[in-house]
């Protein structure tokens, strides 16, 4: 685990790196996730000060988009479509299957710390769907096996 | 020997990386040296991983190959499909916007010269911007968002703006389910999307250009960005475009995950760096977009479009399709689909056709029940409408829009009522908050089909009512045609909407 110091270091760099971008929080704030997992509260003051805005302003903005996370993910990430064309494939049914074998509901992680489910609205997969966002790797036409196969894999 | 295996993320969710290893082995195996090129997609999702062979006769496509097959690559054998150009389905088309997509090494300019890319942008430097926007105005190539705006106005709204700094922006926030046009463009034939980007900074008087993506497309970004600095490193973007003198800078963003971002000013607004919420219009974009200058934001397809529209002539491409829709639309065919995938024909096709015969069918082997044309905002159309002509205007005329032009095919057993519900719950999920027509009618929305899933029969006047409401009085597309998706449901499929009422009279 990265003690503050090390945050603020890192924030740092990845602020420095985005002078003179233009519109930069959005980019910022996916450095900063892509560095830690998560955005960490003490990130969001550093960057509001490089950004010339409030807190409130950064909170505000990291809380609209649902790509960005205040806490850690599980270990691993399993995002599964449910927009219209996966589900005429049988998403709903893969969703429930899902949930009952980890036991859980959408954007909640398994206790051990290891799985954490998502929903997600379209891979651009609509042709083979339904599709899945596996760790950040595509599938498509998930089955409840393949499911059990992947979910396997992440145990 | 030279293999293609697709990069395209429907190859790859579909086993393309095994297929890429076992075809390692194999040739290893047999001490034969291959070089393996990762193409896009030809569109075939139904044979994916689709892996080509080149010969001295053309390309030969096996598919959908699978680790175990490879061998057939070598031996021949059932997977073999002969030449993947006489394939039906292929030689259906007419690919203008997709034509290289599949065909070349995504990110080999040398590549996309060879097969017909820069032509466009070379004539466009000869032109002045004003001659630039006149041609695209003749070719009557229209927004492939699904707004379906003329883009030469668009473009002349730029032209004709005062100001030090424009923008191109690319609207790549393709979050519309059934829709996949643009990841397959950016990943198979990525130079066409900065190639129309450019033309379009030199009508305009633009040098900077923005697209932003999708965080849900990993796979498209990839590529893109690495064919963006390629594009820097061979001249083509930069402080002097193949030499002309004219500068044009580019870059690439990702967004976060918000459905809404796709709406144009929402998109500015995320762009910025704020909360991804819309903008009330005017003041249009072309005037005060990005940080409140002159930009023209365009879709993917419509910008990819410009190369092939410069490079043959408006008149070419105002020769094909039907009365105001011009050209050619890539039909992306999706859902419960036997053949499923990118299909680019000249507008005027019905959904008789595609979904009957280029599609072949559902998947599941039972009868259609209805398509959604245009993602979630857009209307499910019944067996009995099929015959309506893919085009802007004979859309609206059937109270349903082309949009994206991506269909989600669904099967007799579709409860069109969970569709409709489905509509309310993602409209409430991806407000943005700022209008209440969208905020707050979205989750009466869904209060209100759930009152009716549990038999009250009252509650159906008071969701058209509601419907009605909402497609007035938002400010965007978000609420303003989540109605569509609603409405259609319960006027065609009324039966899916009283089931419950039946059953507790009986």
């Amino acid at each position: 685990m990265l003690d503050s110091v090390d945050i603020a270091a890192r924030i740092d760099e990845i602020l420095a790196s985005h002078t003179g971008t233009e519109g930069a929080l959005l980019p910022i704030l996916h450095a900063v996730q892509d560095s830690f997992g998560y955005i960490p509260e003490e990130a969001l003051v550093q960057i509001a000060r490089h950004q010339n805005i409030s807190k409130a302003e950064a909170y505000g903005v990291m809380t609209f988009y649902h790509d960005f996370r205040a806490k850690p993910a599980g270990t691993h990430v399993l995002k599964l479509c449910r927009a219209e064309s996966c589900q005429s494939m049988g998403a709903d049914r893969l969703a429930s299957h899902a949930k009952e074998q980890l036991g859980l509901d959408w954007h909640q992680t398994t206790p051990d710390g290891k799985i954490t489910l998502e929903p997600i609205f379209c891979l651009g997969l609509c042709a083979c769907g339904p599709a899945a966002l596996v760790d950040g790797k595509v599938v498509g036409r998930v089955t409840p096996a393949k499911l059990d196969q992947i979910v396997k894999g992440m145990r | 020997m030279r293999i293609w295996i697709p990069r395209d993320a429907a190859a790859k969710a579909l086993g393309a990386e095994d297929v890429v290893a076992a075809v390692k082995a194999e040739a290893a195996r047999r001490g034969i040296e291959v070089t393996i090129t990762r193409n896009g997609s030809r569109g075939m999702v139904w044979l994916e991983p689709l892996v080509e062979v080149e010969t001295p006769e053309g390309r030969l496509g096996f598919g959908p190959m699978t680790p175990e097959d490879v061998g057939q690559l070598f031996d021949g054998g059932p997977l073999s499909l002969g030449l993947t150009e006489d394939l039906p389905w292929m030689k259906a088309q007419t690919r203008l916007t997709f034509a290289r997509c599949g065909v070349i090494d995504p990110l080999s300019l040398a590549e996309y010269r060879a097969h017909g890319g820069l032509k466009g942008l070379e004539r466009a430097l000869k032109m002045t911007g004003a001659e630039v926007v006149q041609e695209v105005l003749d070719s009557g190539l229209r927004g492939r968002g699904g707004a379906g705006f003329p883009t030469g106005i668009k473009w002349k709204t730029v032209h004709d703006a005062p100001g030090e700094r424009k923008y191109i922006v690319t609207n790549a926030d393709e979050g519309d389910s059934g829709t996949f046009a643009d990841r397959m463009i950016m990943e198979g034939d990525p130079f066409t999307l900065i190639e129309g980007m450019i033309i379009a900074g030199i009508a305009t008087g633009a040098t900077k250009g923005f697209i932003y993506s999708r965080s849900e497309y990993p796979d498209a970004n990839e590529v893109m960005a690495a064919a963006i600095a390629v594009g820097r490193v061979e001249g083509l973007l930069g402080q002097n475009v193949l030499g002309s003198g004219k500068a044009f800078e580019l870059e690439l963003r990702v967004g976060a995950g918000a459905y809404v971002c796709g709406e144009e000013t929402a998109l500015l607004n995320s762009l910025e760096g704020k909360r991804g919420t819309v903008r009330a219009k005017p003041p249009l974009p072309a005037l005060q977009g990005f940080m409140g200058r002159p930009t023209v934001v365009n879709n993917v397809i419509s910008l990819a479009s410009v190369p092939v529209i410069l490079a043959e002539g408006a008149a070419h491409y105002a020769s094909l399709g039907i009365g105001r829709s011009k050209g050619t639309i890539p039909l992306q065919i999706a859902g419960n689909v036997k053949y499923g995938g990118l299909f680019e024909a000249a507008f005027g096709l019905t959904l008789e056709k595609i979904v009957n015969e280029i599609g072949g069918g559902t998947a599941s082997g039972r009868p259609v029940k209805a398509v959604q044309v245009g993602g979630p905002l857009g209307a499910w159309i019944p067996v009995s409408q099929f015959a309506t002509p893919f085009g802007y205007e004979e859309y609206a005329g059937q109270n349903a829009l082309i949009g994206h032009a991506g269909l989600t095919i669904a099967d007799d057993t579709a409860d069109m009522m969970a569709f409709a519900r489905f509509a309310m719950e993602f409209c409430a999920i991806e407000s943005c908050g700022k209008c209440t027509p969208c905020r707050i009618g979205a989750v009466r929305g869904v209060e209100t089909l759930d009152r009716i899933a549990a038999g009250d029969r009252a509650a159906i006047p008071l969701l058209t009512d509601l419907c009605e409401t909402m497609k007035a009085g938002s400010l965007c597309a978000l609420g303003g045609f989540t109605p569509y998706p609603v409405m259609s449901a319960l006027t065609h499929f009324p039966d899916d909407f009283t089931t419950n009422i039946r059953e507790a009279a009986e």
